[in-house]
């Protein structure tokens, strides 16, 4: 979690209190973030790694010699835990960030593109982790399919455009200024499919692109792929639920708040945009809408 | 799309008479009927291009098979998925098929595809038209504003399969009022029918009966959605009272639709059975395919109806009922997607880059060596598995010949039996000669000239032979020693060809 990263800030100088470091503790320290940097290992089925794991939480000099490493290399270490193992991410800038322009080649020409991708990646994170408590609860697994992710984006989508339209709002982007355009209509308006030659997903509908957000994070170590329903089925690991929580909400809803919006909500769950409070709130003693 | 226009902000009809109210209020109705027109403007485009392609293709009417794989496909879309695009081909290759019916089947095909193509916008990205018109904003500019529309839109199935819908612009287009009640639009219709049942004009029933089935296609994708929101989302839809009052009137809707369609199907029975004009029989028998189509429609939303109910009791204890967590992270939907969907997109990409660039994780960069970089090179492509895995050889086993009659008695009995016109024969007859080449031959002479005592009339009539035999008994009886009976008399009769060619075509 966080501390470990403000652990990681004064570490020019080792605690003194430690014995002095030898080479072979080095070795070990940058062996235990180099399991770290293979996200699919698990630390179960490896017993080096395992035991480096443990020494990493029982011996504080050790820790903080990992976390040095990890440092120095571009890294940020969000746990080290037998569940999520050494969990790091590349820092901002460091070599081994990914960049949208490697991710998809269209996205550095085309900003409708880039969006898109962008979008998909958080869709899928939003499905996963629908509630806030299931973000914050540790034991929870997050499942998503990429047909699902789609439709739920485009049911969000749908109510925006009925909104509009009971607004009497004409939302048809004026033509000379594209950027202006609603993000939801974006998305709206690509295909969610279509037919190829070769039988594979096309790679700029919807699906495609949650496909390849779905695969990406699959090989980050970020989901595992559990059947081929509804385009592809997967569900969330440890790993994923703490980039999420602690990297990328955070950095997003900075940026949000930074474009003048803030979102308020109760604080309690809501799947629900805030503004639309009206018919969704169920009420508590209600019981099953059945009965009524 | 975007044509040279003048400067002049006002266009120049506008600008010579009093200038019109502006505000979009004003524009409102304008604005629809653009969009509605931009509908139909592919199909016109279909008739224009169709002069670009490779070949001659100017003998088709491109908007009218446009507007049959419309109609189609609205009525091939199943609850779950949609109609499946080689099925819309094949049926749209017979009405290509009339229009030219000299060119090879191959070309009707490709007709059929380039048009589905087509509708679909397949070059395009985002597999959709655009159109571009222009309204006054508010205060009092003009604005040119980008439409989008699709037509048929693809969407996924099981098993990875694509599937064709068409929009509810398409359906519009298709049938202009559809924007409307469907409940009262529906009740109208059946109305209409019955009527028209009784008074026996089956054409204008028919055409009742397809646009009852029109609507209840859409109910049906109004309620697919709703139920696909509950599955996804809880909360996304209000359980309190619209889906449960929904869900009610849908039942209802169905109960009652299904008496309904039935007392009609019993009527259309009636017709058809009681009707004495072929055509009417045809008509009143398509009918009742039709009738019979809307009540496994309903029958489908019903079990689809009733599966609503657990789905929504299973998806709450999910969502809603398990226990508090005291600590509350980031609502990924409330806080972040649902703010930012609204936004322009210029704004949204930065949060969207900003959770990529954090939501992604490493990537650990490759870092190629000269060696490896040479053999990756060099190696060979991985051979694709085209062919599955191969089938054995049958072990066939040849059944004896247990026939009694060789194909060479069957010969000589066709050619004993094929007598002049004018000159038939008595069986005696017919069976000593027989007799005289095999001794077996006559027991299939026999067996013939008992079958011609009742020709096959119907199937020559059917197949347009051009003759037939007969044997008619006289009441003379058989002298022979081996079989007993009357002594028929067997004949040929000519069958007039061309005459009952021109029949069939009339009836069909």
């Amino acid at each position: 979690m966080s501390e470990h990263v403000e652990w990681s800030e004064p570490e020019a100088a080792p605690a003194p209190v430690a014995a002095a470091v030898t080479p072979a503790d080095a070795a070990d320290a940058a062996r235990l973030v180099a399991f770290g940097l293979q996200p699919k290992l698990q630390p179960a089925r490896d017993q080096e790694y395992g035991d480096l794991l443990r020494r990493y939480r029982e011996d504080p000099a050790f820790a903080r010699l990992a976390d040095a490493v990890a440092t120095g290399l571009g890294l940020v270490v969000l746990e080290v835990s037998p569940r999520a193992g050494m969990a790091v991410t590349a820092a901002e800038d460091s070599v081994f960030a990914v960049r949208m322009g490697d991710y998809a080649r269209r996205t550095s020409a085309d900003s409708v593109d880039r969006f898109l991708h962008g979008l998909a990646h958080l869709a899928v994170a939003a499905m996963a982790f629908p509630r806030p408590e299931d973000l914050a609860d540790d034991g929870y697994i997050g499942r998503v399919s990429v047909n699902g992710v789609d439709s739920f984006v485009r049911q969000a989508c749908r109510r925006l455009e009925e909104r509009a339209e009971e607004q009497g709002e004409n939302t048809d982007p004026a033509t000379d200024a594209p950027g202006l355009e609603a993000a939801w209509r974006i998305w709206a308006r690509r295909s969610s499919t279509g037919a190829t030659k070769d039988a594979r997903r096309l790679a700029g509908s919807t699906t495609g692109i949650v496909g390849k957000a779905v695969g990406f994070l699959t090989d980050s170590g970020f989901l595992q792929r559990t059947g081929d329903d509804n385009g592809g089925t997967y569900r969330t690991t440890a790993r994923y639920q703490l980039q999420v929580r602690d990297m990328a909400g955070s950095a997003a809803m900075a940026e949000l708040l930074d474009l003048g919006i803030v979102p308020v909500t109760d604080g309690t769950a809501s799947l629900l945009p805030p503004d639309d409070t009206d018919d969704l709130e169920l009420v508590a003693d209600a019981g099953l809408p059945f009965h009524s | 799309m975007t044509s040279p226009v003048s400067t002049d902000s006002v266009p120049p009809q506008l600008s010579a008479g009093p200038r019109p109210a502006p505000g979009p209020a004003a524009d409102e109705g304008l604005a629809r009927r653009l969009r509605a027109l931009a509908c139909t403007a592919p199909l016109h485009d279909l008739d224009a291009r169709k002069a670009n392609l490779a070949g001659e293709y100017s003998v088709y009417g491109m908007a009218e098979v446009a507007l049959a794989a419309i109609d189609l496909v609205t009525l091939n879309m199943d609850f779950d998925t949609g109609a499946d695009h080689d099925q819309i081909v094949a049926r749209l290759i017979p009405r290509i098929a009339a229009q030219a019916p000299r060119r090879p089947v191959e070309e009707h095909e490709r007709v059929a595809r380039w048009v589905l193509e087509n509708l679909i916008n397949v070059g395009s990205v985002d597999r959709g038209f655009r159109a571009v018109y222009g309204t006054f904003a508010s205060d009092g500019t003009y604005v040119r504003r980008d439409y989008d529309f699709k037509l048929i839109e693809e969407v996924p199935g099981y098993g990875g399969g694509v599937y064709l819908r068409t929009t509810d612009e398409a359906v519009n287009v298709l049938v202009g009022a559809l924007d409307t009640d469907v409940t009262s639009a529906q009740i109208a219709a059946e109305v209409k029918l019955e009527v028209l049942i009784s008074r026996g004009r089956l054409a204008d029933a028919q055409l009742a009966a397809e646009q009852a089935r029109y609507r209840t296609v859409q109910y049906s994708e109004t309620l697919r959605r709703a139920l696909d929101a509950t599955r996804r989302n809880v909360r996304a839809v209000d359980w309190l009272q619209a889906v449960p009052d929904m869900i009610a009137e849908a039942l209802d809707h169905v109960a009652d639709r299904y008496r309904h369609e039935n007392a009609i199907l019993t009527n259309i029975r009636k017709a058809r059975d009681e009707s004495e004009d072929p055509e009417q029989k045809r008509r009143a028998a398509e009918l009742v395919d039709i009738v019979k189509d809307c009540i496994r429609r309903h029958t489908q939303l019903q079990s689809r109806l009733l599966e609503a109910g657990p789905l929504f009791r299973a998806e709450q204890d999910r969502q809603a009922f398990a226990t508090p967590m005291t600590t509350s992270g980031t609502d990924l939907y409330g806080h972040l997607l649902a703010p930012l969907l609204p936004l322009p997109v210029e704004q949204a990409r930065r949060v969207t880059d900003a959770f990529f660039a954090r939501g992604t994780g490493l990537r650990t960069p490759g870092s190629p060596r000269l060696g490896d970089l040479v053999d990756l090179l060099f190696t060979p492509p991985v051979e694709r598995e085209h062919l599955g895995a191969e089938m054995p050889e049958p072990d066939l086993i040849a059944t004896p010949d247990d026939s009694r009659f060789s194909e060479e008695q069957l010969a000589a009995a066709m050619r004993l039996l094929d007598l002049p016109a004018d000159a038939p024969r008595r069986l005696s007859g017919l069976l000593a000669e027989a007799r005289r080449s095999d001794p077996e031959l006559p027991y299939l002479v026999a067996l013939l000239a008992v079958h011609a005592a009742s020709p096959p009339v119907g199937t020559a009539y059917r197949q347009g032979e051009e003759k037939l035999l007969f044997a008619v008994d006289d009441g003379t009886e058989l002298d022979d020693p081996e079989f007993g009976g009357a002594d028929l008399i067997v004949g040929t009769a000519l069958l007039d060809a061309a005459g009952m060619a021109a029949d069939r075509s009339e009836a069909a």
